[in-house]
């Protein structure tokens, strides 16, 4: 990972179910800086769709959406 | 790109079913769009006060007491719009639900209170179903009529009816 995607939030979403995944996201991505990266790691596959879905509506940016090992790991940017 | 502030986009719901179902529909859909930074109104009617309603009874005349004692409970009382066996599939339904994590109804709609969702509850259908304004849970709006719901879903880019 590059300098800039330093992790200053880490969420773990594991076992929640929409909407849950996508409005705990919501609720902290204020609680770091503009520029600052939320890691989230959640089960719900729904989630791939949902959290870059968020992204979209609320201008904020998705850096990363992966499977690994059974889970979603999504690296957040607040954009504004 | 430009530095304006953007037009807070809206939803505008109305929502007259007191299903277990349907209710998780509704507030599924309004926390998420809450959360996507829309302004959402849900406008409460009929069956679906009971979403909104506390665990009281209502009622001033006889037919409204009786109405009051049938439809009595508040939102953990809705049942599944099928399979509902009296409240046997409420029950099974939880249960389900439990067993993959689902948040409770209540949950849902205390999150959407959290999320600063609009509940207003429909004058007309409180006079005629006898609930008094202190029947609703904290964090409800003032009651309003179909005209200002329509003021709000005139303005919004998604209205729904459920």
């Amino acid at each position: 990972m590059s300098e800039e995607n330093k992790v200053d939030l880490e969420l773990d979403l594991k076992g929640l179910l929409c909407p849950l995944p996508m409005v705990k996201v919501s609720q902290n991505i204020n609680k770091v800086e503009v520029g600052g990266v939320i890691r989230a790691v959640a089960t719900d596959p729904g989630a791939m769709a949902d959290i870059p879905a968020w992204a979209k509506s609320t201008g904020n940016e998705v850096l990363q959406a992966e499977k690994v090992d059974g889970e979603f790991v999504f690296l957040v940017k607040r954009v504004k | 790109m430009p530095e304006e502030e953007s037009h807070q986009k809206s939803l505008a719901m109305v929502v007259m079913s007191g299903d277990m179902d349907k209710l998780f529909g509704a507030y599924i859909i309004a926390t998420g769009a809450a959360a996507m930074g829309m302004e959402v109104t849900m406008f409460f009617t009929f069956w679906g006060l009971r979403a909104i309603k506390k665990n009281v009874s209502t009622g001033k005349s006889l037919m409204g007491k009786m109405m009051g004692i049938m439809y009595g409970g508040d939102i953990t009382k809705a049942n599944p719009s099928k399979f509902s066996f009296g409240g046997l599939g409420r029950w099974m339904f939880n249960k389900m639900m439990g067993a993959v994590n689902v948040s409770k109804l209540i949950e849902l709609r205390d999150l959407a209170v959290d999320l600063g969702v609009d509940m207003y509850p429909c004058q007309m259908s409180m006079d005629v179903m006898e609930i008094p304004n202190e029947a609703f849970i904290e964090g409800t709006k003032d009651p309003v009529g179909v005209g200002f719901f329509i003021m709000k879903a005139q303005d919004a880019e998604i209205q729904l009816f459920i």
